[in-house]
Order: C-alpha cells, then structure tokens, then sequence
C-alpha cells in the first residue's frame, strides 16, 4: 500500500491501528409498486393510505413478484459489474415485532439474485480503491413504529411495509471513515445514474450499517492476503448511519472506541450498536447471544427465480454510460481526473455538463467556468444544478464568445450575473448585444484610450521606463478607461508600442 | 304432494342430479335452497357449520332463478354448496374454526369461491372444521367438535368425522348441501370423506388457487371438492381449478372438461398396488377392502400392478417436520395488532403477542407452532427441516419411479373407520397416524381421490384411494369412477339428529 496507509491508523498507546470497514446499503427500489403488491411507493401520503391487504398480512394473502423490482435489481447488479444469478430464492425472515404484519420479512438469504461485483472509489489524493460488493438481494422493507404519537400507544404506519428494497453487501475492504464516505457517495451516484434507486437519504431511500473493526497494522495487509478473517479484529455493525457525514462521525468514534477499549485489557463484543447523531457515539442496541433467530426458510408462496439470460442481456444493453466509463471518456477530452470526478459525482451535474457540450461548448473550458464560476454561485445561493436559473446553453453562450474574443473573462462573469437574474436564456443576444458589452478591438478606441492615461499620468510614464513590470498597472487604466470592454491582449500591444518597451519583461 | 316430475327428496339429490333438474326447469333454486337451509336448521346437533347463511343463499337462490329463466346459467348456476371455514368469503365471517381470528369478517374473496359463485353457485354458509385444519377428527375446533352423521350399528356413542374437512364432509353426508368445499394439507379431505361414506378430492398441488384461504402449509395446502358422486367431483373441480395470477404456485394449465374425462373404460390401465402400504396392526377389513378394489378394477380390464414406494415410512415424520414448520410462519401474522382477538390490556408489545396468541390458538395449534418453531431453530434447521426436505424429494421421486410402471396407485383411504369422539385426542401421534395413507400424496403433490368402497362388521364407511400423476385428474377420476360403479356403495347414515 501507498503512503496513505499512514493516514488511516489511529493512534494507540500500544502502537497503531488500523481500521476495517464493511457496509450493508439498503437502498430503496425505484418502482410504482411494491415487492410482492400494487400498492403505491409514492413517499409522504398519509399515514396507511397505501397498504393493500399483503402488506398488512390480512389471512389467505399471497405474495406476487412485481418483475420491475426485479428488472431493478439486476440493472444495479449490471451495474455494479456484479454475477447476476438467474436462479434466486426468496426466504422468510421470521421475526414478530408490530410493524412486520406478516411476521416475517420475505428476503433472500442463501440465493441472493446479485453475487459478486465492485465499486472504485477515487479519494482525494487521486488514489483509486476497489471495494468489493459480496451480494445484492431483494427483501421487503417494514413499516414504521410511530412512537410519538400518543403518551401510552405506539401507532404503526404501514405505508413503507412490502416497498422493495436491495440490500448490498460489501467486503470489509475500507479502511477510513473517508473511504467509507466515498462509497456511499459512490454508490449513490452509481445507482441514481441507472435509475434504480433515488439515493434520498433523508426520505430513507438509501440506508447504511457500517461494520466497523479495528487490528494492529499489518493485520489488513494479511487478511487481503489470505482471505482469512482472523488478522481482524471483531466487529461491531453501526444501524441506520443516514448521511455521509454521520458515516464518518461513526465510524472514526467506533474505531476509537474499540482502540481504547482493547488498549485497557477489554474485548471488543460481537454487537449491533446504535449511532446517536446528537451525542455523536455509538451506543450498544444487542450482542449477538441477544440476536434473533431468524428462522430462515424458503418461502413456500413464492417458486424460485429464474431469469432468462436473453433477458438479462437485454438489460445490460439498456445501461447508461456510468460515472465510471464518463469520468474516463471526459479525461479523453482534455478534462482532469479530479474535474472529471467533480463533473460525473452527480448525475445531474454529469448531465448538465454533457448539454453544455452538446450545445457546442468546449470541454476544457466549459469545466473550468463550471467550477470556478457557475458551482460557486449555486453553493453560495444553495441552489442545485438542476434548480440553477442559467440554462446550460446560456453558459456554453458565455464562454463561446469568450473564446470568440467577443468578450473578455471579466465581461463574461459580469454576463453571467446578468444571466443568473434575468434569465434571458440568450446571454449573447439579449445581454452583450443589446448592451453594447462587445469587447473593443478597435485600436483607435485604445489608443485614445491609452493616450489618456499616458497624459494624466507623466511620472508613471518615466517610472515604467525603468521597471517594465509597471506595464500591468497601465493595461489595468486603460481597461478601466475601456470600461472593461476593450480586449487586453490588443491593450498589451498597443502600449509596448506606444511606450516602446521590451517584448518581455 | 308427491310430484313425479320431481325427486322425492331435494336434498338427497347429486350435485349433476340438481343441476340437471334446474336445467330442465324442473325445480327452482330457491326450493332447492330453501330444502338445504332447513336441512341445516335441523341438523344443527351436529354441529357442521359454524356460520350458517341463509338469507344470503335465498337471495343468491332468487338470483339464480332469474339468471335461469334468462337463458344466462353458469355452470354451477343455483346449485347450494357448503363452504369450509378456512375460504375467505367477503362480508360473511371467516374464523378458520380459531379463537384468534375473532369476528373476522374478510373485505375479499378466496379466488377458488369466487369461481364457483361466478359459475352461479349458492352459498348455504362456512363448515367447520379443525382449527386452522390442523387435526384428523374435527375436535381441535373452537367452535366445538363436529358429530359424524354415522354411527355404528346397535350404538349410540358420537363419532368423529374426520378432519380437518369434518364439517364439511358431515354436510355432504348427511344431505345439508349437494357438496361442499374442503382443503387438503396432509388429507384433510380424503380421510373425512373416507369416513362419511362420501368422495373427496384434492387436486395437483397448484391446480387449484391458494388466494384468500387462509394458509395452514403453504407447500401442502390445497383445495378440493367434498362430493357425494365422482361425477359430482369432477363437475366441481372443472369450476375450481385454474390459474391465478394472485397465487404464483397455481399453474397455467388448460383445465380440462374433467366430466367428460372421467367417463370411459379402464380397460388397460395400469392400476399400481405400493406393497409399502400393506402396514402392520391394520384391521384386517382395510386390507380386505383393498384386494376387492384391486379385484374391481381388474375385473373391469385394469392390470393390476405391484409396485413400490420405498420412503414411505418417512412419510409422516417428513410432513410432522414440513406441515408445522410452514405453520409456524404463516400464523405469525395472527399477533392481535391489525385484526382479530386481542388480549385485553396489554402492559407491552410482548405481552400482548403471548396473551393474544396464548388465549387465541387452542392446544393443537400451539403445539404445531411450536414444534415448527423448533425445527426451524439455529442449530436444528440441518437436522429436522433440511432432511425433511430431502425426504420429501426422496418421496416424490418414489411415485415419478412407480409411475414408470402405472397410471394411478391403489391404496386404502385410512387406517379404520370413524372413532369415537375424544378416544385419540389425548394421544397426539395417534391421531397424526390417521393421515399415514394420504400425506405421502401432498409431499409429492399428486391429486388423490378417496372414494366409498364399503362398510365395517359395524356398519361404518371405509374409502379406497385413488392416486393419479400430476395434472392427470382425467385418469384419475375415470379410475375413481370405475371403483365407485363396482362398490355400488347406496348407504346412507340414519337421520338420528333430526328426531
């Protein structure tokens, strides 16, 4: 491993650590109905307003596969470069509690319908890791406990019991509260890129456990080498880490907890453990002699599943072009491995930069005025790409014509604040035309310009014959003079002339 | 008052008899209905149904007359039937013969009902049966066990009717519907009709839909007709099997005209005799029934066959390890939060899931739970459910094998006759000994017949079973046809409950 090693241990008083981290995303399908009935998904209705008589267990219901959950699962299977296996099994997971009303979650246990497959991740020091993804399964979400609703009843809100949900597991293969950030970021963008999942943490459409455990440097490097799990330390799974910023908070509490817990003689306990974003901590919900018993078995209402590969292939063809193989395409374009991964974080982003090019933008320069002009102002408004008021043929306008020489990089930033409040969606007609913004390259507008300040100011003249490098403050006149229109290239030039110096200095 | 156009007894009329007759317009629905219904009122000592709906079947009568007379009958049209309590029925309580499911009043339809009131059927009202049908007598219901119409000869001691089916198969028997529904899990149907002198069918696992019955063994359970003819079987079924969208285990097979099927020869058919069913300490009456049946059919150019189906002997562990594991998961959902009994103020989540379920599941079903509970356990799941799913391939296999050599197996339908109410209830593995014939063929997931083949010393009914390949209920029937054509079985319980 790299340097970067260094920078994922923590500090012991016994020597350093490093951490292990592994993830189970469940990520809400994208569908109009649910797993197994026509109810809606939609979010926010009112409370049991979208139950049908499956999701609320009634007696002699029957589970139905919807296929478009199906048909999700194995598009974010594709998509994750993962095994798709054309014979799955779903699986009772039995458990009572008052929001599970069949008293049991249909899931996949030993036949997940995705296997093997991975996600790269780039991290800040342009490093680009592999984390494996051990599975992808299809299961029944559960409805919500409503706790606070009444001093002495708990309310149940069947709305969201029988929504389909993928679980994805991965291998422990983070190793920073960083990495394990960029996963999730990763696998976000990933799969609102194939549309399989809306990634909106805060609705709960995407939730994390983390799996956290701490070993002596080395005891990774050794675990990768022999696939064997005894060079790690125990883990303990965080539940329900909502946002990337809680994932990184709970994991790097977790990690230093377990250090200090092992440095003072204890053990760290197999546990699932409860992230309290208020306090900050982890908090101990069950150890695994407490864990349910499952009591897993096939589900008898349900036969296997079996896929068509003419099918799944169909599929296949349908992907989109993924973050991925677009951040490799945008670098063919001139663009940097960080603006590229800048650009294809967010599909939409992704998207609107893709337009700008389609409406004739060129690349390099289109990623520069995204991120030094264009993001700054939507992160100071708080807007997203996609609320932004300029349209991505406005900004392909703007630096269009300043490749043109039709403006100058100052006029264009003036262009598009204009553009930003007024929205004329045709920045060269409505605004540098109609405005009289075109930049000057008449030279005889420059050289009066110029014979302007040379005439106001008799000693900088002098002082400029002894230190060449006063020609800056000259240009900076006479744009002002110009009122910001005049071309400086064609200021420079005429000034070495009129002042007679030196090509370079 | 005697009319000779009409039957001297509506009520003693077959399921194909009525049919006609309505047909010919030589009776109206209503009379025939209204016949049932106070049959019903009359035999309510033995306790058949639990929810009786009258009205609702005149009303449905009346609709039948004026579909009738437009020319519009269905297949089924006015013909009053009995329904066990296990279908969901909409606005009629469905109880499953539980505590648990207290008033339950179903805003839908099981799908295999709505198919026989789309062919224009009449519902005389729910039978009882065992709770959830879990048992073979009818005694573990909630509702109070339920009486056979039979008794011995010179002997006045209540007899079982079988189970779980019992309420079902008494209606049949003692002429209070022209036939009923029932469910099959591990013989629920078979052994009651067996012993209430009656036919009772349970189809190919999948060919009839499991929507809106409430589930017992899901990889089992299966609905059937309960009939007094193996015409009537066959009528019943043609209306009741099909695909279901709403059942993803129903199968999209053409449904045959099973009527038509059923009539012909047997003349060649390879009747296979499975040496394994020949058990020790059965009544020597079961055996000798059994060879006249094979003398029957043989008799009417069948080729007897002796064939073998070696893993039957772990038959009964096999589906006491399957059945209550299934069990255990499908009556999860009865917790007391959505619908049903609930216990009366609970201090916590817990508390309330023991006393609903403690107070609303009776004995046997607990026990199920239980015992499904276990074998699904950590630690356990290897060595019960796992091998039991084994031994279930293993069973299936045996018929796929025996098949090779016959068309349909010969077997005795139970191992005696009815017994005496409360004579097996205090000894569980000798009740579950009463299915040792017939869960073999829900493992396997063949369609069995049983049909009445003859009397006891005593004068009790005792059934032979038929049992056909998969999907194969044409033979089937038509061998069931010819075994009931030679039994020439014309006994009737004597009417003891309406004195």
């Amino acid at each position: 491993m790299s340097a970067s090693v260094k920078d994922k241990t923590i500090k012991g008083e016994t020597g350093d650590w490093e951490i292990v981290i592994g993830m189970e995303v469940h990520a809400q399908v994208l569908s109009e109905s649910k797993l197994f009935s026509g109810a809606s998904t939609r979010f926010g209705a009112d409370p049991n307003s979208q139950v049908s008589f499956i999701d609320a267990g009634f007696p002699g219901m029957l589970p139905v596969i919807n296929e478009k959950c199906v048909e999700q699962a194995v598009r974010t299977g594709l998509g994750l470069k993962a095994q798709i296996n054309l014979n799955s099994i779903f699986d009772r997971k039995n458990y009572f509690y008052p929001d599970l009303p069949q008293g049991y979650q249909i899931s996949q246990y030993k036949n997940p319908i995705v296997g093997e497959g991975e996600v790269l991740i780039d991290l800040k020091d342009g490093e680009t890791i592999r984390v494996g993804i051990e599975r992808l399964h299809l299961e029944q979400d559960a409805g919500k406990s409503l706790h606070d609703q009444h001093p002495d009843n708990s309310y149940v809100d069947l709305n969201r019991s029988g929504i389909a949900l993928m679980e994805i597991v991965t291998r422990p293969h983070m190793r920073s509260s960083e990495e394990a950030a960029a996963f999730l970021k990763k696998l976000r963008a990933i799969v609102r890129y194939l549309g399989t999942c809306d990634g909106n943490m805060d609705e709960g459409s995407m939730r994390a456990d983390v799996n956290v455990s701490v070993c002596k440097v080395g005891g990774y490097e050794e675990f990768r080498r022999t696939g064997s799990f005894r060079t790690l330390g125990t883990r303990c799974e965080i539940k329900n880490v909502n946002s990337m910023r809680f994932i990184a908070q709970a994991v790097e509490y977790e990690a230093r907890r377990q250090v200090e817990l092992i440095e003072g003689g204890g053990t760290v306990v197999q546990e699932t453990r409860l992230f309290d974003a208020k306090a900050g901590e982890t908090r101990s919900m069950r150890s695994k002699e407490e864990a349910h018993d499952y009591r897993y078995f096939p589900d008898p209402d349900l036969l296997p599943l079996e896929l068509d590969p003419a099918w799944v292939e169909e599929i296949r063809k349908s992907l989109p072009e993924l973050p991925d193989e677009k951040k490799a395409r945008l670098m063919k374009l001139g663009l940097s491995a960080y603006d590229a991964s800048v650009l294809v974080g967010e599909r939409e982003t992704a998207d609107y930069f893709e337009a700008m090019l389609a409406a004739g933008a060129e690349a390099k320069a289109a990623a520069n005025w995204l991120n030094n002009e264009y993001f700054g102002r939507l992160n100071r408004t708080g807007l997203s790409i996609t609320d932004g008021p300029v349209s991505p043929k406005a900004n392909a306008d703007i630096i269009a014509m300043v490749a043109e020489g039709l403006i100058s990089g100052k006029i264009a930033k003036d262009v598009l604040d204009i553009e930003w409040n007024e929205r004329t969606g045709n920045p060269r007609a409505a605004i540098v035309e109609a405005r009289g913004m075109k930049q000057v390259t008449d030279t005889g507008a420059i050289d009066a310009a110029i014979e302007a300040v040379i005439a106001a100011n008799p000693d900088k003249v002098e002082e400029v014959k002894a230190k060449p490098k006063l020609a800056a403050w000259f240009v900076g006149q006479v744009m002002r003079q110009t009122g910001g229109k005049a071309n400086p290239a064609a200021v420079n030039a005429a000034l070495k002339v009129r002042l007679n110096l030196p090509d370079e200095g | 008052m005697s009319d000779p156009t009409k039957p001297t007894s509506l009520a003693s009329m077959t399921l194909a008899e009525a049919r006609d007759a309505l047909r010919a317009k030589k009776i109206s629905s209503k009379e025939l209905t209204g016949a049932f219904v106070s049959a019903i009122q009359a035999a309510r000592p033995l306790n058949a149904f639990i929810t009786e709906a009258g009205e609702q079947a005149l009303a449905m009568a009346d609709a039948s007359d004026r579909r009738i007379a437009r020319g519009e009958a269905g297949a089924l049209e006015g013909l009053p039937l009995a329904i066990k309590d296990l279908f969901c029925t909409k606005g009629v309580r469905t109880t499953a013969a539980s505590r648990i499911l207290g008033n339950f009043v179903p805003p839908y339809e099981s799908t295999v009902t709505q198919n026989l009131w789309d062919a224009g059927a009449v519902m005389l009202g729910k039978t009882n049966l065992d709770e959830f049908a879990m048992g073979s007598s009818n005694e573990t219901s909630f509702f109070g066990p339920v009486f056979n119409p039979w008794r011995a000869s010179n002997s006045n001691a209540n007899l079982v009717p079988g189970g779980s089916s019992g309420g079902s198969a008494a209606a049949v028997a003692a002429d209070l519907c022209l036939a009923a529904t029932g469910t099959d899990t591990g013989g629920s149907i078979r052994q009651p009709a067996a012993v209430t002198g009656r036919v009772g069918m349970k189809p190919t696992y999948g060919r009839c839909s499991r929507f809106g019955i409430v589930a017992f063994a899901s990889s089992l359970d299966q609905a059937g007709p309960m009939t007094k003819t193996v015409k009537d079987a066959a009528i019943m079924l043609k209306t009741m099997a099909g695909v279901d969208r709403k059942d993803s285990t129903s199968v999209d097979l053409p449904v045959p005209d099973y009527e038509k099927l059923m009539e012909g020869s047997v003349k060649g058919l390879r009747v296979g005799i499975p040496r394994e069913y020949r058990i020790d300490g059965a009544p020597a009456e079961i055996d000798a029934l059994w060879s006249k049946g094979a003398e029957w059919l043989k008799a009417q150019g069948a080729e007897i066959v002796d064939v073998s189906l070696p893993h039957t002997k772990y038959a009964l562990p096999t589906y006491y390890i399957v059945a209550p594991a299934e069990a255990s998961s499908n009556l999860a959902r009865y917790d007391g939060v959505r619908f049903g009994h609930r216990a009366e103020g609970p201090h916590d989540v817990v508390d309330l899931y023991e006393r609903s379920r403690g107070e609303g599941f009776g004995a046997e079903v607990q026990r199920r739970v239980l015992i499904g509970t276990y074998v699904l356990s950590a630690g356990y799941y290897d060595a019960y459910y796992a091998r039991a799913q084994k031994l279930r391939t293993l069973i299936a296999r045996d018929f796929t094998e025996a098949f090779e050599k016959c068309d349909v197996l010969l077997t005795p339908a139970t191992p005696g006759p009815a017994f005496a109410v409360g004579s097996k209830t205090a000894d569980p593995v000798q009740m579950y000994l009463n299915d040792v014939f017939t869960v073999t063929v829900n493992l396997a997931g063949l369609p069995g017949i049983s049909v009445p083949a003859g009397l006891t010393a005593n004068g009790l009914p005792l059934g032979l079973q038929l049992i056909g390949k998969a999907f194969d209920e044409g033979t089937l029937l038509r061998a069931a046809r010819a075994v009931e054509e030679a039994a020439d079985f014309q006994h009737s319980p004597a009417r003891w409950w309406s004195a």
